[in-house]
């Protein structure tokens, strides 16, 4: 085989290893894999190496906060090179209905066996506020496209593909953003589109989340999907004041604030350690949740500790799919 | 564009922009989000809110004023009709219409049309 490229699942089989363990009731790891501005693969290789045998996946960001990075079908390609599963991610902002279906398929060659279809931030949030967005369509749109190209074996426009793609499609939801009792439904709509596996925004709010996890279970969205809850490994005070005040839609409770605001520099980061391990020890405890995702800015060892000290290593080995 | 339908394009401008904020899809699906234009959403987007809403319920692009759909949630609910349709799965923009009359191509049934590769078979 090629270097990166992985094998066609037969039909009927999980697509990919998150797929399978997913399927097979495991609770599974997921991360966000740090980006990266230049040329050298080396350097997106040996990132993914450093989350390599404690995560099952890894979320390759599509120029994230809308700031340019190395393409996140390159990374996903690399990161397979370094023996670990991408989940590609393509946001609505930065490519129309064309350019979309044309880098799903260049995914799916290059041996993507996840993707993950969002809206993206607006471009005045990242470094080039001069561009123009594109949104031509939204995530849900996106999803559908991902699911016709894979499941009807054409375009959208109804023009056949020789072979489809293969992956597992995923969506991102907002629990914690106003109105959070449409949040629920707009998710039923994102399974509706095509979505199979959710990745939720950075929860400091357990409470909103159980909320938002029971409104799901009456609707009947968890036998439908998979849930994985996000976790921030916060490194510092101005870390956590950064996703506050800067970053849309994260919402971070004043008594979790309270925690590390005050507390000396050198303490701050331990502390914000320990709320990681306590957030995701009370997301296991919640009925449906399916996995964790991690990030952490610049932190692949405290997202190395953290699995390692909440219990979830060694992350198990799924079945080999068999042929059908 | 005849006499009649240019006309047509000026009177529902001149009435639906101040009223709804319109921006003349030509598709218009302002009677399933709560009477709220979803092209005044800076995204464009026809399904929900973006995950970017702040926690006071306002637009992350544009701050200053209430999310699109913060609003169009609120309103649906206030309605007495169509509240079911914020569940309904919007189709694509078909960009070619922008501009067009809404009210023309509904009676020809033109913004209904969906791409041919859009509905899933199972």
């Amino acid at each position: 085989m090629i270097s990166g490229e992985a094998p066609i699942p037969p039909p009927g089989a999980p697509r990919s290893r998150l797929e399978a363990l997913l399927r097979g009731g495991h609770f599974v790891v997921t991360a966000e894999m740090q980006t990266t501005d230049g040329a050298d693969p080396g350097e997106v290789r040996e990132l993914a190496a450093g989350l390599g045998g404690v995560v099952d996946a890894v979320n390759c960001t599509d120029n994230s906060a809308a700031h340019p990075h190395l393409s996140s079908v390159a990374a996903g390609h690399l990161a397979l090179d370094a023996g670990l599963e991408p989940i590609v991610q393509f946001t609505c902002r930065d490519r129309n209905r064309i350019g979309l279906q044309s880098d799903l398929l260049g995914a799916a060659a290059l041996g993507a066996r996840n993707v993950l279809l969002l809206t993206g931030d607006g471009v005045g949030a990242g470094d080039h506020p001069d561009t123009s967005p594109v949104f031509d369509l939204d995530s849900l749109h996106a999803l559908r496209i991902a699911r016709v190209l894979r499941d009807e074996g054409t375009y959208l426009s109804g023009r056949r593909l020789s072979t489809p793609p293969a992956y597992f499609i995923g969506a991102v939801e907002n629990p914690f953003a106003p109105p959070h009792d449409y949040r629920p439904v707009r998710l039923a709509k994102k399974i509706e589109a095509g979505a199979e596996f959710i990745q939720t925004q950075i929860c400091f709010n357990v409470r909103r989340l159980r909320t938002f996890m029971t409104a799901a279970a009456d609707l009947g969205l968890l036998e439908r999907s998979f849930i994985l809850a996000s976790v921030y490994v916060a490194r510092s005070e101005r870390a956590l004041r950064y996703l506050r005040d800067i970053v849309p839609g994260i919402d971070v409770p004043d008594e979790v604030m309270g925690r590390l605001s005050g507390l000396p520099r050198e303490r701050q980061e331990a502390e914000g350690f320990r709320l990681a391990l306590e957030t995701v020890a009370a997301i296991r405890e919640l009925p449906g949740v399916a996995g964790v995702h991690l990030s952490s800015i610049r932190g692949q060892d405290a997202i190395r500790r953290l699995v390692a000290e909440t219990g979830l290593l060694p992350r198990p080995t799924p079945p080999a799919a068999s042929p059908a | 564009m005849n006499l009649a339908t240019r006309a047509l394009v000026v009177l529902e401008q001149a009435s639906k922009e101040p009223l709804f904020d319109c921006r003349m899809c030509g598709q218009c699906i302002l009677h399933s989000t709560g009477l709220t234009c979803p092209m005044a959403c800076p995204k464009s987007l026809r399904n929900g809110p973006c995950g970017g809403v702040l926690v006071d319920g306002h637009c992350e692009v544009e701050p200053w004023r209430p999310c699109t759909w913060v609003v169009a949630w609120r309103r649906s609910r206030q309605l007495p009709l169509w509240r079911n349709h914020m569940e309904r799965l919007n189709p694509p923009v078909d960009w070619r219409l922008h501009g067009t009359s809404s009210l023309v191509n509904l009676a020809t049934g033109r913004d209904r049309q969906t791409p041919t590769g859009w509905k899933l078979s199972r």
